[in-house]
């Protein structure tokens, strides 16, 4: 069972993961490096600890509930899928590929598994928003959580904030949101394009409950977490500070690596760096 | 069997009453029947009538406030959570300004959400062209998996709503503000999809969606006194369109003349064009709204300016039907 991994088998997994992205995006030849690789650590914190989930039975009716409302950093989500068990690692090649369940940007309908469809940004946390008012108020569900993932530049989006006021307001506290701060969107970085901080502030004066935890540290995600679903009055935020690219170091910090996938050369260069990263990484992955 | 009218359509004191009045009923109705029922609106609960939804099921109503890009992806999210999410507020806003929240969340992601547009159509009046939504038919029929009905009376209305809470998919339900006459009777036929025969004729099939069908069939009375026979077909579900429906009558009339309160380019007389255009190439008069907005005025008298009521609808389809050929096999 993989709740049972350990932080240091988490971290070779996040790795995996992290291969099995640069692989994709390369094989593909179109995509977003820096969010996925980000976001590594966090989607391996979900998918193998935190998220009460079954792989076999993805719409399991007492599970939690995960959406992506930056879906173009779904590379990442659908490499911890697969090594999760929802589907074989084999399929990660076909990303974005025609007729492939792997889209570009997560759809729901295509892949048991996914919550929601999105890509588009700031539409995510209204959507967990809203399943998380249904289990809270309506059907009156307690053992459920919600978790949302969401970009640091996507906060521009004004959908954002509407969600953040109707969850503040209806104290949704099985919702748990997780910001990918990295500090970087497409034309630069987060402050210079548009100032999101006091980002802390922004949070808690919507009535909600903030955390700031650095994101590439596993043990963390995981104890914040646990925090965020032990707070019992007003919905969570989990600021993760991250490192765009993180673990190949020419693509870390630079926002350029937003949008674009390596090519041969890159990739192979990534991977390297990756399977030489604290000696930990003895997986071959999938062929390319 | 022939399409039961309302007995005193023809009559000056013809009930009357808002569409939106039968959505109101309707969703009541539809809530005490399905536990799965829910509703959100816009800060708007009184204006399109979701308010008797609140009363009678407060723990199923959810106010969203002036929010309408939330109001779509909360009803998204409720979706997905096994609900059947009725979303209201001024068809302007939504699905004005949250398109593509509704495209992404709703259409695409194919959840059952129920989007509920009021206060269509030039028809709102003193509120002026910001209020007096036009477009929406052209935005919400070209989503892959959006259903779209416009109702014709407050009756259709009810039984529309009860529809689409149990359809299982994407669905527009298009309302006007003003008291419309009602034409159709409770025991009226209403399915999903499918265009009625309200009155058989010859020499032209008038194609009407929402309050524009009372018009029409008011307008057919008056050709029948000039002579011309006259063949109202209502349809109330733009999309899917009734294509058999549609296509017969106007084999048969071999003219054709649709009518809405919108935009009639890539409205509901966009989807008729095309069906003609495609499938029997007839001569078709697409009366609505063209390239403009609408403006401030009454009601009544802003129908008689934009000539979008029934007596000014008669004469504008016998000019056409004495100028243009009737096509029985297309052209």
């Amino acid at each position: 069972m993989s709740g049972q991994l350990t932080i240091t088998q988490l971290e070779q997994k996040a790795n995996i993961i992290r291969e099995d992205i640069i692989r994709m995006l390369e094989h593909a030849g179109s995509g977003h490096s820096a969010g996925p690789l980000g976001m590594a650590d966090i989607m391996t914190a979900l998918y193998f600890n935190i998220l009460k989930i079954d792989p076999a039975k993805p719409d399991w009716a007492d599970r939690d509930v995960f959406f992506l409302s930056n879906g173009h950093t779904v590379p990442g989500q659908y490499a911890a899928m697969a090594e999760r068990g929802f589907f074989p690692v084999e399929e990660l090649m076909t990303l974005r590929k025609l007729g492939s369940r792997l889209q570009g940007h997560p759809e729901r309908q295509k892949l048991p598994g996914l919550e929601n469809t999105s890509g588009p940004l700031g539409s995510g946390l209204s959507q967990a928003a809203g399943y998380a008012y249904t289990l809270q108020y309506i059907d009156q569900v307690s053992h459920r959580f919600v978790y949302v993932a969401m970009g640091d530049g996507e906060l521009d989006e004004g959908n954002i904030w509407e969600a953040a006021m109707f969850a503040g307001k209806n104290k949704l506290s099985q919702l748990i949101g997780i910001v990918d701060r990295n500090n970087i969107q497409i034309d630069g970085t987060t402050e210079n394009v548009m100032p999101l901080e006091d980002l802390r502030e922004k949070w808690e004066s919507f009535g909600w409950h903030v955390q700031e935890i650095d994101g590439h540290n596993i043990e963390s995600i995981i104890d914040a977490a646990s925090m965020a679903r032990a707070i019992t009055n007003k919905p969570s935020v989990i600021i993760a500070h991250t490192i765009p690219g993180k673990g190949v170091d020419f693509m870390e910090y630079d926002y350029k690596w937003h949008g674009t996938p390596p090519n041969a050369e890159q990739a192979k260069r990534a991977l390297e760096k990756l399977r030489t990263l604290d000696g930990k990484i003895t997986h071959e992955g999938v062929g390319l | 069997m022939s399409y039961p009218l309302n007995p005193d359509l023809y009559n000056d004191d013809v009930t009357q009453e808002p569409i939106r009045a039968g959505f109101g009923r309707g969703l009541k109705a539809a809530g005490e029947a399905n536990s799965q029922v829910v509703a959100l609106c816009a800060d708007l609960t009184e204006s399109t009538q979701m308010s008797l939804f609140k009363e009678a099921f407060p723990e199923r109503y959810v106010e969203i406030g002036v929010a309408e890009q939330n109001l779509v992806t909360v009803a998204s999210g409720m979706a997905r959570a096994g609900k059947i999410p009725f979303t209201s507020s001024y068809a302007a806003f939504s699905p004005g300004r949250n398109w593509e929240q509704i495209r992404t969340t709703i259409a695409l992601n194919n959840q059952p959400v129920k989007i509920v547009g009021s206060h269509a159509g030039v028809s709102v009046g003193p509120d002026g062209a910001t209020h007096q939504m036009l477009e929406d038919i052209a935005l919400m029929r070209v989503l892959p998996n959006m259903v779209v009905i416009a109702p014709g009376d407050s009756i259709e209305a009810e039984k529309a709503t009860r529809a689409i809470a149990e359809n299982g998919k994407p669905s527009y339900l298009r309302l006007a503000r003003e008291k419309t006459p009602i034409f159709s009777t409770s025991d009226a036929p209403f399915a999903i999809g499918k265009a009625y025969v309200l009155r058989e004729g010859s020499d032209i099939t008038l194609l009407g969606t929402g309050t524009m069908t009372y018009q029409l069939l008011a307008a057919a009375k008056k050709l029948e006194e000039q002579g011309v026979s006259v063949e109202v077909v209502h349809v109330p579900t733009i999309k899917p369109l009734d294509e058999e429906t549609i296509l017969a009558s106007v084999r048969k009339t071999g003219r054709a003349l649709s009518a809405e309160e919108a935009q009639a380019a890539a409205g509901f007389g966009g989807a008729i064009a095309e069906l003609l255009g495609e499938k029997l190439p007839t001569p078709l008069l697409r009366v609505g709204m063209h390239d403009r907005f609408g403006e401030s005025g009454a009601p009544q008298e802003l129908l008689e300016h934009f000539e979008l009521t029934g007596p000014q609808i008669a004469e504008t389809a016998k000019q056409f039907i004495d100028t243009t050929p009737q096509y029985h096999q297309g052209f």
